[in-house]
């Protein structure tokens, strides 16, 4: 899909982003608006997931490690037909099937059912084994926060991934450089990533995650990587396209009043 | 023949991973002693050594299974239940996804390794995650059953096993129905519900017991959950003096499981014989003795109690 294309897929991404936050009143707004060109782009551009392979294991998968991002990772299945895009307004709302955070049994192309940090990187790991020992070419994409890179099992999950040579392994780290209580670098600093993962023995490269033409490259490079795993980090704003969010650590995990709400979806050209 | 649990379980998954391509064996650097390790040979691709690094196990585990394997993770029972719960809870339960979590070395029966190592609290810790099924057999043959049980269930378990060589309760002829309460001598003085090692050690109790002229039934609960309700109420009816021994601490086990049925079933006082706060380094059969959780100990507390009962019935 043309780059023209993916802007529009990934602008009403981010308006579904914003409508479904607002509409429940909760949610993690920041950190899906951050990684959503990263995200639109892996499911229409990189992996293979369609509606009609979606309840297989006959396809590429996606762990949604920082699993408050469930709006971006909704917004994406609604955009491929995986998720009813009426369902998307019923996000955290009682007998919902879109719960706060990702749960894989409701949907087929929900892959893990994340939330917790720190665990769903593991899990792609256990992916990736099974992939290797199924002798198939299907390739595991698990997209971590930053933040959550805090979490020591993060490391476990890395040093497992390097020792096993999972070069069927991708992990993209959304680097927006905020959380809850604050700027990640005040808060703890878990950077530099590049030298931190290389020293794990994975392959890394660093991109802005906005940048479509980067993510094509870094993908692509990725897929050529052989014996050990690769990281993409991804360098985003948070809160990317909504002007009063961008870069604010407040947006985490708010919603918009109906105010607010209206200027975000004026922000992105949306009603 | 006496055989410990954890060699039983070695046993059951050499035989496992030769018949099934899709069973998976993790351990966390303690493939030796849980006896998992010795599958590897069997099926080396199958094996993963996740080193000191068991919520990573859990995880990588979770991540089998969603692709279609049955994984089998071991570590000692403090490393793979405490250190992990939320891993289980979160990655494992909320998903029901089908890992097989087996905990060697469990109770203070681990020894000289003392506290840190000595998992008291880990059935009260499994129990409470939803769609997690635990078990604890006693003996070699039970711990067979066990794992061929759990292989036709599909979603998560807990296994307790432990590091002792036990002697036989069974024999290989035993028929199990590991989901049903197993009544392993009969008498009429008091009902006596045990799991695990406490199985053996109730058994031995139970002679020491008839020597005074005491003679008491003893249940072998193997599955703590779901537990066997029917068949505790039945028991429970048919004596009005009851009992539970597990080497555990008395909140949250197997005591408080039967307390939980009696008080929606049957309602009786139920004296629980555990661990009641931690315990310390020592050999194995020392500390049970220690501990009154050797068959004298737990005669002497039988006894105690049912004097006490007496005495009051009496005034």
């Amino acid at each position: 899909m043309d780059y023209e294309a993916l802007r529009k897929i990934a602008n009403d991404v981010r308006i579904n982003i914003v409508k479904m936050v607002s509409n429940a009143k909760s949610g993690h707004p920041g950190g899906s608006l951050s990684a959503a060109d990263i995200v639109t782009f892996l499911y229409f551009n990189v992996m293979d997931i369609t509606a009609e392979n979606a309840g297989t294991l006959d396809r590429d998968r996606f762990v949604l490690s920082k699993g408050h991002a469930s709006p971006l990772l909704y917004a994406v299945l609604a955009e491929k037909g995986i998720i009813p895009k009426e369902e998307l307004l019923t996000f955290r709302i009682l007998h919902t099937r879109l719960q706060g955070h990702p749960d894989m049994n409701e949907f087929d192309g929900i892959d893990m059912t994340t939330g917790s940090l720190g665990q769903g990187l593991s899990a792609a790991v256990g992916m990736s084994l099974a992939n290797k020992l199924d002798g198939n070419d299907h390739r595991i994409y698990c997209l971590v926060g930053d933040g959550e890179s805090e979490e020591g099992q993060i490391w476990e999950a890395a040093m497992a991934a390097a020792h096993y040579k999972c070069d069927n392994l991708c992990a993209i780290i959304d680097w927006n450089g905020l959380q809850i209580d604050g700027k990640i670098e005040d808060v703890i600093g878990p950077a530099p990533f590049d030298t931190k993962f290389e020293a794990f023995g994975w392959h890394t490269i660093n991109v802005d995650g906005h940048d479509f033409a980067q993510l094509e490259k870094a993908f692509a490079e990725a897929k050529t990587v052989k014996g050990k795993p690769t990281c993409i980090i991804a360098k985003t704003i948070k809160g990317k396209g909504v002007s009063f969010m961008e870069n604010v650590a407040d947006w985490h995990g708010k919603a918009p009043n109906a105010e607010l709400t209206a200027v975000a979806l004026k922000d992105l050209g949306g009603e | 023949m006496a055989r410990a649990t954890r060699e039983a379980y070695g046993d059951e998954l050499i035989r496992l991973v030769q018949e099934n391509p899709k069973v998976v064996v993790l351990d966390a650097d303690l493939a030796g002693s849980t006896n998992s390790g010795r599958a590897a040979k069997y099926a080396p691709e199958r094996f993963f050594d996740m080193g000191i690094a068991e919520a990573n196990m859990i995880g990588v585990a979770a991540g089998l299974a969603a692709s279609g394997y049955i994984p089998f993770a071991s570590s000692f029972a403090m490393f793979c239940t405490g250190r992990v719960w939320e891993q289980i809870r979160n990655s494992l339960a909320y998903p029901g996804l089908n890992v097989k979590i087996v905990g060697s070395h469990s109770g203070i029966s681990v020894g000289e390794d003392g506290v840190t190592h000595q998992a008291i609290e880990d059935i009260a810790i499994m129990r409470d995650i939803t769609g997690l099924a635990v078990y604890a057999p006693c003996d070699q043959w039970e711990t067979k059953a066990v794992i061929r049980h759990v292989m036709e269930e599909n979603g998560p378990c807990y296994i307790r096993l432990g590091r002792a060589k036990v002697d036989d309760v069974f024999d290989e002829n035993k028929e199990f129905d590991i989901r049903k309460v197993n009544v392993v001598r009969k008498g009429t003085a008091a009902a006596v519900f045990c799991t695990g090692l406490m199985v053996q050690m109730t058994l031995k109790a139970a002679e020491i017991l008839k020597e005074e002229g005491i003679d008491i039934t003893v249940v072998d609960v193997c599955a703590i959950k779901p537990i066997d309700k029917e068949g505790v109420a039945r028991i429970l009816g048919e004596y009005d003096k009851i009992f539970t021994v597990e080497e555990h601490s008395i909140t949250g086990g197997l005591g408080s499981a039967i307390c939980e049925v009696a008080c929606s079933t049957v309602p009786r006082i139920v004296h629980r014989l555990g661990m009641f706060g931690f315990a310390e380094s020592g050999e194995w059969q020392q500390l049970l003795h220690e501990y009154k959780l050797d068959g004298e100990g737990i005669a002497e507390q039988i006894k105690g109690y049912l004097e006490m009962k007496s005495a009051t019935e009496t005034e």
